[in-house]
């Protein structure tokens, strides 16, 4: 198929539609409503299912029970109404249905405003909904790259029965590029031994996130955990940019990470030996190639739309074994490549030291900016 | 090769078309090309602005803070970006809508009456046209043929109608832009 000039947000609904989306539950809110007007408009000239729920809580309730199905289900938000549906993502998780979630991050906490941000890392990686559990969290940093990862999104669920999370943010979710969808898959419902979808004729099936003995919700995590620990085994996926002979190696995901792109080509084009490394799964986070470059770079530049929540991934890989440097903006603010150019330009000439904490210093340099 | 270019005005000049007619050339021409739009709470009569970069490899940023090129349509978007350009940049400026010189010398700025010169051609609402074929006496990257091209393959069926106008609304632009570099000293 020819490339075509796509919105990231209708790229997302419509990379899901092909990919044999079946039911699409969701309520507006900037900077994400385009992906639910696409499928009001879409979904039922397909003869799917559309609703816009009363609210967010009401459409991850929705999924849910469609995912109980093992029907292709899926909602889309921005921060705000992400928070509203933990509770139903954890119930969801502690039932082992898969579904996807897209979440068009924007600028926060508490209501915040509708530009980019990359705020809600730590809710999509390490927190989120109550209990012990992990989504495959996807962060696409192009139009393009959101469709391939809204396809592949679907597969990894139902692969895992797990959540299965996109993090874009409002640049992505804005931005037009061109991009090549995917071919019209038809609609296939697969015969999953899980769903439920009705018992006449074979035994009973039971889902359920409530295990009242102890002993019986232990094995539930312990079943979770061992399709995680396969997830981190098969899953990890990143992109590396100009890192055969880097000596210094910046490390950004979704739109951070492509503007760091341009600051990388800038500082190549300066004759400086500097490389890209681009989580494509966050979760799953790729510890080992961190871990193995932190083996033979001198130093890394940590570069995040947030105060530092990738961050702490990074020194995990890195054990201290060379210095991890932060640049970050928040509160919406997107850097811009001259930015990011001028943190290059400071650790690839300032002898750096290892430090426990990157933020302290961070702190000091953002306060001066702004303030 | 790469290149930034601004477009700014007032929500309902025809500010985020303009710049999607030259990222749908940049992509029929077989580049790299990003189109952003600022996405505040606007509305119109307030302000509008979208970034489009066009390049041979894959795009980093899709924003930039100092562009090489511009087109402002309003007071307030010449006020804004003026500064911004990049040294030896360019400039289309919207001299309907602006009543001030240019405070810049080291950038190429082209004053050029978008509004009435959409006007003569019978629809205002083609002022982002004539500034945009003021722009392509400006800008290597894209030829009008393809802009015109572009227009011809992805305006609507019902728009079709508009694209005489359109067309000559960007050829006058280039004129008007290609004679005042001519009168420019060296």
């Amino acid at each position: 198929m020819a490339k075509e000039l796509l919105k990231g947000n209708e790229a997302i609904a419509e990379a899901a539609i092909r990919a044999g989306l079946e039911a699409y539950f969701g309520y507006p809110i900037t900077p994400q409503t385009e992906v639910l007007e696409w499928m009001s408009r879409r979904m039922p000239e397909l003869g799917r299912v559309f609703v816009q729920a009363e609210s967010e809580v009401a459409a991850i309730n929705m999924v849910y029970g469609a995912a109980c199905t093992g029907a292709r289900v899926m909602s889309t938000s921005s921060s705000p109404g992400v928070s509203l549906m933990m509770e139903g993502l954890s119930y969801i998780a502690g039932t082992e249905v898969p579904m996807v979630l897209v979440n068009v991050m924007r600028g926060g906490p508490g209501l915040g405003n509708i530009a980019p941000s990359q705020g809600d890392y730590n809710q999509a990686v390490h927190g989120g909904g109550h209990g012990d559990y992990h989504p495959i969290v996807l962060a696409p940093s192009s139009v393009q790259e959101a469709i391939d990862l809204v396809v592949l999104s679907f597969d990894l669920a139902e692969k895992y029965r797990t959540i299965c999370m996109i993090v874009a943010d409002g640049n992505i979710g804005q931005m037009m590029e061109p991009a090549e969808l995917p071919e019209m898959r038809p609609v296939k419902r697969r015969e999953w031994d899980w769903a439920v979808t009705g018992a006449e004729g074979r035994e009973r099936r039971i889902l359920t996130s409530i295990y009242i003995d102890p002993y019986d919700e232990e094995v539930t995590n312990l079943r979770l955990l061992k399709r995680w620990r396969e997830i981190q085994k098969n899953e990890v996926r990143y992109k590396e940019y100009y890192l055969d002979d880097a000596e210094f190696v910046i490390i950004g995901f979704g739109t951070a990470g492509r503007v760091a792109l341009s600051a990388v080509r800038a500082a190549r084009a300066q004759g400086l030996k500097v490389g890209l490394l681009r989580p494509i799964t966050l979760s799953p986070f790729p510890y080992q190639v961190v871990d193995e470059l932190s083996r033979r770079v001198q130093a890394f530049l940590v570069v995040e739309m947030n105060s530092g929540q990738m961050l702490d991934d990074v020194l995990r890989a890195v054990q201290g074994r060379v210095p991890v440097e932060f640049y970050g903006r928040l509160g919406g603010v997107v850097p811009f490549p001259d930015e990011i150019a001028d943190e290059i330009r400071r650790i690839t000439s300032e002898k750096l030291t290892v430090t426990a904490d990157p933020r302290e210093a961070w702190y000091e340099r953002l306060s001066a900016r702004v303030n | 090769m790469q290149k930034e270019i601004i477009i700014a005005g007032f929500g309902g000049q025809g500010v985020l078309f303009a710049g999607q007619v030259l990222a749908y050339a940049a992509m029929d021409s077989g580049k790299e090309v990003t189109w952003i739009p600022s996405y505040g709470p606007e509305m119109r009569g307030g302000t509008a602005n979208c970034t489009v970069v066009i390049a041979d490899e894959e795009i980093g940023s899709p924003l930039v803070r100092r562009p090489p090129a511009a087109i402002v349509l309003n007071l307030p978007s010449f006020d804004k970006y003026e500064p911004l350009i990049q040294p030896g940049g360019v400039l289309v400026v919207n001299s309907s809508m602006v009543d001030r010189p240019a405070q810049r010398d080291d950038i190429t700025t082209i004053f050029i009456p978008a509004n009435e010169m959409a006007e003569e051609i019978g629809d205002r609402r083609l002022l982002n046209m004539v500034a945009v074929g003021a722009l392509l006496a400006m800008l290597p990257e894209l030829t009008m043929e393809q802009v015109k091209a572009a227009l011809k393959a992805h305006l609507p069926q019902r728009h079709q109608h508009l694209l005489k106008n359109n067309f000559e609304a960007l050829d006058r632009g280039f004129e008007y832009a290609r004679k005042a570099l001519a009168q420019m000293p060296a």
